[in-house]
């Protein structure tokens, strides 16, 4: 049995993910911040605890855009994930617009070079906002939302057919319980016994258009996806313990959803104010530094 | 003319064939596993067939992760099925990726005893708008035999509108990816014909060449990439026009390609798109609807008397006019 990486480095992991999300949204007058708030976490259990990855071979500093696949050699994000070997686990990430927070997750568990952030979102980078498959740590194009779980749910039966223990993991938002595919995918997994599949869905409550309660109600999530013959745990979103424990259980015939209820201003209780509005932060005055004091920073730890 | 041969379910047999001993080629079906003729591969290899239930949107993103993993897809619905409800997976979870799944889409234009709903006149324009996406258009019989082996060819996704049923066989030489046939050569009129009008347009072809009218007709099965110079030295040296005829709308598809062939070459040509002309249709037998939407024989003939500017007095052997197809003659499975 291996030792599992403490809670405390975990903890370590995803604070350091909030702050880096929290400096790069300031310094970029924008960001994904309340994703970094609720899913930090999240991301740091899955990279230490939770999934069984190799080593990244992808380039500490992300290359440039080289062109799409099918008119230029094959970028792979994936690589920040390791090999493809029939024992390693697989990562898609279904919720594009966290690519940031992966980003800052893949700098923090030390898959990335710090300087591939200062690539975000600018032209011919691959580090883009909403990720493609070439960006680090993306191995699908998922942007459009709700595809990232049947691309998954293929992978999976796919590298079943061929034999291995990888698992193949999703990370999803809530607001994806919303778009029907999912329950195409939901549907299609629970029929076929795919048990080397594993969603870790992001239930912070909240989409573009404000709180899921006004915008369209998902619940209760946990009940309809068990209710289809999925294994369904929820658990406290913030608690590595609670977020790893679904994961290490071995496969039983089911896949795996693992709800994770958290808020989007964990760690950073003052972006609570900018509520309903969440999906995307940009801060106006003096909203900054309380954010930054909310993590023990000041506007001069945020380099120009 | 000479009786036409015909084949009774043509894919089914080929596709199990093929499959054989290419053990990374998968079945996915939607729900139509009979009516798109993959009943005989799922008896046979049980193991590779997946039922992917009603939900289209699922199975191509599905198909895309299975294609991830080294597995060659081949997913199985009818081709509205393929091209409309699902039009965002398959840009984004195959085409964009540029995954070597196979779209073998069934029922092709008018086709279908479905009617609208199941109707799909758009469906080469939508695929052919996807980059990286290759448009395969089958004609007859051994079209539908031997395209299996031209996708074996193509590094990236392939969209086939394959015939099921009873399928005339018009052609022994097998599909050439990006190369049309050449059915005749001559000077007055060029006509490019795709799919099912290729058999349509054979009588009146006939019978044109019989009336003294010199004609090149070229059968296009690959609709995307378009660069066979065969075509373009055709276009370009037809005295009097050009004509296109397919089973689709007249925009994206085949008049699509030929109207940007000329274009992008500066010919100047006189073109006629025959085809569907931004209408939906509604349900009947193939053969009222053919003439119904001025896809017959006849029609044929009357567009090159246009273009060649007389009567010709063409006399075709069986004029289908209004003849109402009797209630039992129509296929009425889905």
């Amino acid at each position: 049995m291996t030792t599992l990486v403490p809670n405390a480095e975990i903890e370590r992991v995803a604070d350091a993910v909030r702050r880096r999300v929290l400096v790069h949204t300031i310094r970029n007058n924008g960001g994904y911040l309340c994703q970094a708030c609720s899913s930090a976490e999240m991301l740091a259990t899955l990279y230490l605890r939770a999934m069984r990855l190799g080593p990244s071979h992808g380039p500490p500093v992300p290359v440039e855009f080289r062109g799409v696949p099918g008119k230029s050699p094959a970028v792979s994000g994936a690589a920040y994930n390791g090999g493809p070997g029939p024992d390693n686990d697989r990562f898609i990430l279904s919720a594009a617009h966290y690519a940031l927070v992966l980003y800052a997750t893949l700098i923090e568990v030390g898959r990335l070079a710090p300087e591939a952030l200062e690539h975000f979102n600018r032209d011919g980078s691959t580090v883009e906002m909403i990720g493609a498959e070439h960006s680090p740590g993306m191995e699908a194009t998922t942007g459009s939302l709700g595809q990232g779980l049947s691309v998954a749910l293929g992978m999976a039966m796919a590298r079943r057919r061929r034999g291995g223990s990888g698992r193949v993991w999703v990370f999803m938002s809530d607001g994806e319980l919303q778009s029907g595919e999912i329950w195409e995918a939901i549907g299609m997994a629970a029929h076929h016994g795919v048990d080397n599949l594993g969603v870790y869905l992001d239930a912070n409550g909240n989409q573009v258009d404000g709180p899921i309660v006004d915008v369209q109600r998902i619940e209760p999530a946990a009940e309809r996806v068990r209710t289809l013959g999925w294994r369904v745990h929820e658990v406290d979103g913030h608690d590595p313990d609670a977020l790893a424990e679904p994961a290490l259980e071995p496969p039983d015939g089911r896949s795996l959803m693992v709800i994770a209820r958290t808020c989007p201003w964990q760690g950073i209780p003052s972006l609570a104010q900018r509520a309903p509005k969440l999906h995307f932060l940009r801060f106006r005055p003096g909203e900054a530094e309380l954010a930054l004091a909310d993590c023990g920073l000041t506007m001069e730890e945020v380099p120009a | 003319m000479k009786p036409v041969e015909t084949v009774s379910r043509p894919y089914a047999r080929a596709f199990v064939e093929w499959a054989r001993d290419r053990e990374e080629v998968l079945c996915l079906s939607a729900d139509l596993t009979g009516s798109c003729e993959v009943d005989d591969f799922r008896d046979a290899y049980p193991d590779r067939f997946i039922s992917c239930g009603m939900a289209e949107q699922n199975m191509m993103a599905v198909a895309g992760g299975f294609a991830r993993q080294g597995f060659v897809p081949f997913v199985h619905t009818f081709s509205v099925f393929v091209t409309r409800r699902p039009y965002d997976q398959v840009g984004m979870s195959i085409a964009y990726p540029n995954l070597r799944v196979r779209l073998m889409a069934f029922l092709p234009g008018l086709t279908t005893p479905g009617g609208v709903t199941h109707q799909a006149i758009d469906d080469v324009g939508l695929m052919r708008l996807l980059p990286n996406m290759t448009v395969l258009d089958c004609g007859d019989a051994t079209e539908v035999e031997t395209v299996l082996d031209v996708t074996e060819q193509v590094d990236g996704p392939v969209f086939v509108r394959v015939l099921r049923g009873v399928v005339p066989r018009l052609f022994e030489e097998p599909m050439q990816l990006g190369r049309v046939r050449v059915l005749l050569h001559g000077g007055d009129v060029c006509l490019l014909t795709s799919g099912i009008c290729t058999g349509e347009a054979l009588p009146a072809v006939e019978a044109l060449a019989d009336a003294g009218v010199s004609m090149t007709h070229l059968h296009v099965s690959t609709l995307k990439p378009f660069h066979d110079p065969t075509v373009l030295d055709a276009v370009a040296s037809a005295r009097t026009g050009v004509i296109t005829m397919e089973n689709h709308l007249v925009t994206g598809g085949l008049g699509s390609v030929v109207a940007e062939l000329i274009a992008d070459h500066g010919l100047g040509q006189r073109l006629v798109r025959m085809g569907l002309r931004d209408t939906y249709a509604h349900g009947g037998s193939l053969p009222y609807l053919l003439d119904y939407y001025g896809l017959s024989a006849r029609h044929l003939v009357a567009e090159v008397e246009r273009l060649v500017g007389e009567p010709l007095g063409v006399e075709l052997e069986h004029p289908a006019e209004h003849e109402p197809v009797p209630p039992a003659a129509k296929a009425e499975a889905l």
